[in-house]
């Protein structure tokens, strides 16, 4: 007995780790639970800039909160005086010699005040508004508060500039996010357009957006059926699946022009889901040219076409790994729809999903190591969740859990966030959420919207 | 108003009783005069003689005319009724009968009175042909004659209902390319709300191309059936249900383009 006891503790410990592993992924994504404690008071507002100032401390912490990086600390564990300014800070003197308990004596904010309880701040933003040549200008910084000397706590100071408005107060907002998440090793998101299908001029069209839902813009306009939208790597082109010239094919457009790029389709009843390789030299997609819809890959002009899959089955949504070489799609090649991975050139196909329910939609995270996709398993056909996969361990964790029809996942640049399909309000609406399922966020209203894609 | 009918009649027979009883009352009525004496009786002359009435042809059909045609002898009055009126002692008259119509002629004269009847049998004429019925378009016949036929969820192999439904349909179809030449059909393959939208674009495909097949199998020419895929992009009902996902599961046959 006392001999097997060594043995018998790291199985026990490693099914305990089983059993607590459900998060594996999700962690994987996120990062571990110690994240920098950002805390971000009320930024106020001299002369006419005051009247902006709620909609600069709204958008502020919105963009920081939903950027997943940060434990925001709560409010109301802000300390009563706030620095505006570095220059504000006032260290404390030391306590006076003859007392032994005695506190230091403060001389007015510290910044122990926000790296003690009950803030336990590791960081804090703070500054102010004011005007300057009839424009609004932010003043900005990013304090270490963990330090002991205020001249080493600065991380930056800069100053922003935009129209005296709210848009103004967004704009500056946003920049002074985008630069706290870049010094925390983030990709800011401002910068990104969502691309999606919306029926609310009455037909399908490709319709793109920022990651907050404004400016939504009316991309296409074939009056027919768009669907199935991709962005190249760089951002530069989109390609969708149309039924503009009756039978579905596949469209490419510049983002840049806005005018048709040259693709040649097969002769097929359909070729539809178009995505682009890493490269954006190639381009992958599904085709009814031999009969199934099956996996083939091209030059990004459509020529110079192989054929990848070779089974009778249905197989659409193929997707290159961002490392590249690996592709996973959908195949109903073992019965109902399951996602799939090959090599780039067809060989070593193997499932991935494990043959329950209903699976779709892959698609990867900009590791290369990660899978987001929807799946039905543990519902009735039809109701879709999203999940990610760990490819390599065949993990998953559940983001979302039967509220409506949950679909169309979509990685973020940063890798952090998800763009999705859902009609949980009642129709479909495109989403976005963190890839931990927190910070769920609507985007769309008009119409019905569906098919997200993140692009640069 | 049982009141006022009662009283009327109770009225009525009061009078009729009245007037009996007046009747009774009146004198009897003088004896007739005597009839005159008889004078002697004047030699008598020979009755009219009709030599001749007939139709010819006695039988027509309704709008063609028949000819009446008569000769009298010993008569100053002659009729032929109806709807002819006098006329003279030889003679021949036209007539447009609308039915069958049996004439009399009558002629008097001195010595009497003779009649004779022709008739002229009217019989319906044939019924003129009924008047062209309105030609079907390639699309009424396609939509009335032509059936949608459905599938089993995630399925693309043809059911026996939908086997029943396409060999009909390829009756129809032959018939109906035979009298439009020119004209295309396209087979749309459409799918339930649950699948994935991208893998029933493939499904979609999936049930047009067996649709087709087994037309062509039946005779159908391949080059008159285009198919096209819908996937779920064009459903018909919108509810969450069976019965509205089996409506979704189908081939259709529209126009070709």
């Amino acid at each position: 007995m006392r001999r097997i006891l060594p043995w018998l503790t790291p199985l026990v410990l490693g099914a305990l780790f089983l059993a607590s592993g459900q998060q594996e992924v999700i962690i994987k994504v996120m990062g571990g639970a110690q994240k920098p404690a950002l805390a971000v008071p009320d930024f106020r507002g001299s002369g006419d800039a005051a009247q902006h100032a709620g909609v600069f401390n709204e958008t502020l912490f919105t963009d920081l909160d939903e950027s997943g990086m940060f434990t925001m600390v709560a409010k109301s564990m802000f300390p009563l005086e706030v620095p505006q300014r570095p220059e504000d800070f006032r260290a404390p003197l030391p306590p006076p010699p003859r007392r032994k308990d005695a506190q230091p004596q403060r001389q007015g904010p510290w910044l122990t005040d926000w790296s003690a309880p009950p803030a336990n701040a590791s960081h804090l933003a703070f500054g102010y508004l004011a005007v300057q040549n009839e424009q609004l200008v932010l003043f900005g910084w990013l304090f270490d508060v963990t330090q002991q000397d205020v001249s080493n706590a600065q991380l930056f100071g800069k100053r922003y500039f935009g129209p005296l408005s709210a848009d103004g107060a967004r704009k500056v907002a946003h920049e002074f996010a985008s630069d706290i998440i870049v010094q925390f090793g983030g990709a800011p998101l401002t910068a990104s357009k969502i691309y999606f299908i919306s029926d609310r001029t009455g037909f399908k069209e490709v319709w793109s957006m920022n990651p907050d839902g404004s400016d939504q813009k009316q991309i296409t306009n074939y009056r027919s059926i768009c669907t199935t939208p991709a962005v190249s790597p760089d951002g530069a082109r989109l390609a969708f699946t149309t039924y503009a010239r009756v039978n579905p094919m596949i469209f490419i457009h510049s983002l840049e022009t806005g005018r048709r790029l040259p693709f040649y389709n097969q002769v097929a009843s359909m070729n539809a889901t178009p995505s682009f390789t890493p490269d954006g030299k190639q381009v992958l997609y599904a085709s009814t040219a031999s009969g199934y819809a099956q996996i083939y890959i091209a030059n990004a002009d459509g020529s110079d076409v192989r054929r990848l899959s070779n089974v009778r089955a249905i197989e659409v949504e193929p997707k290159v790994s961002p490392k590249g070489g690996e592709v996973v799609f959908v195949s109903g090649r073992s019965g109902p729809q399951q996602i799939y991975k090959m090599n780039l050139d067809g060989a070593n196909v193997e499932r991935l999903t494990t043959g329950e329910g209903e699976a779709s939609n892959p698609a990867w995270h900009p590791s290369g190591e990660i899978i987001a996709f929807a799946w039905t398993r543990g519902f009735e056909p039809g109701n879709w969740n999203i999940f990610l996969m760990d490819v390599a361990s065949r993990r998953v964790d559940q983001l979302t859990h039967g509220a409506g029809r949950n679909e169309n996942p979509s990685w973020a640049p940063d890798g952090r966030h998800l763009a999705f399909s859902s009609n949980r309000s009642g129709s479909s609406q495109i989403w976005t959420m963190l890839a931990d399922g927190t910070k769920l966020r609507r985007l769309t209203s008009q119409g019905r919207n569906e098919k997200p894609v993140w692009g640069k | 108003m049982l009141t006022k009918k009662f009283v009327a009649a109770l009225l009525l027979s009061f009078a009729i009783l009245f007037a009996a009883g007046c009747k009774k009352k009146a004198p009897a009525p003088p004896p007739p005069p005597p009839p005159p004496p008889a004078e002697a009786p004047a030699p008598k002359p020979n009755p009219p003689m009709i030599t001749l009435f007939d139709a010819e042809p006695g039988t027509i059909e309704r709008g063609q005319s028949s000819t009446l045609k008569w000769a009298v002898e010993g008569a100053d009055d002659i009729t032929i009724e109806p709807g002819i009126g006098r006329v003279s002692a030889n003679g021949s008259r036209q007539v447009f009968p609308s039915s069958t119509t049996t004439y009399t002629l009558i002629a008097r004269g001195p010595g009497g009175e003779a009649r004779r009847t022709a008739t002229v049998n009217v019989t319906a004429p044939p019924p003129p042909p009924p008047p062209p019925a309105p030609k079907a378009t390639f699309e009424e016949r396609l939509a009335r004659e032509v059936q949608d036929a459905f599938f089993d969820y995630d399925k693309s192999n043809i059911r026996d209902d939908a086997r029943a439904t396409l060999t009909r349909n390829a009756d129809a179809l032959k018939a109906i390319f035979r009298d439009f030449p020119d004209r295309s059909v396209s087979v749309e393959g459409h799918c339930d709300e649950r699948g994935s939208a991208e893998y029933n674009l493939g499904l979609g495909d999936r049930r047009a191309t067996s649709a087709k097949e087994f037309l062509v199998q039946l005779g159908v020419p391949a080059d008159k059936l285009r198919t096209i895929s819908y996937g779920k992009e064009r459903p018909q009902c919108t509810e969450s249900n069976e019965s509205c996902w089996q409506r979704n599961r189908r081939a259709h046959f529209a126009p070709g383009q």
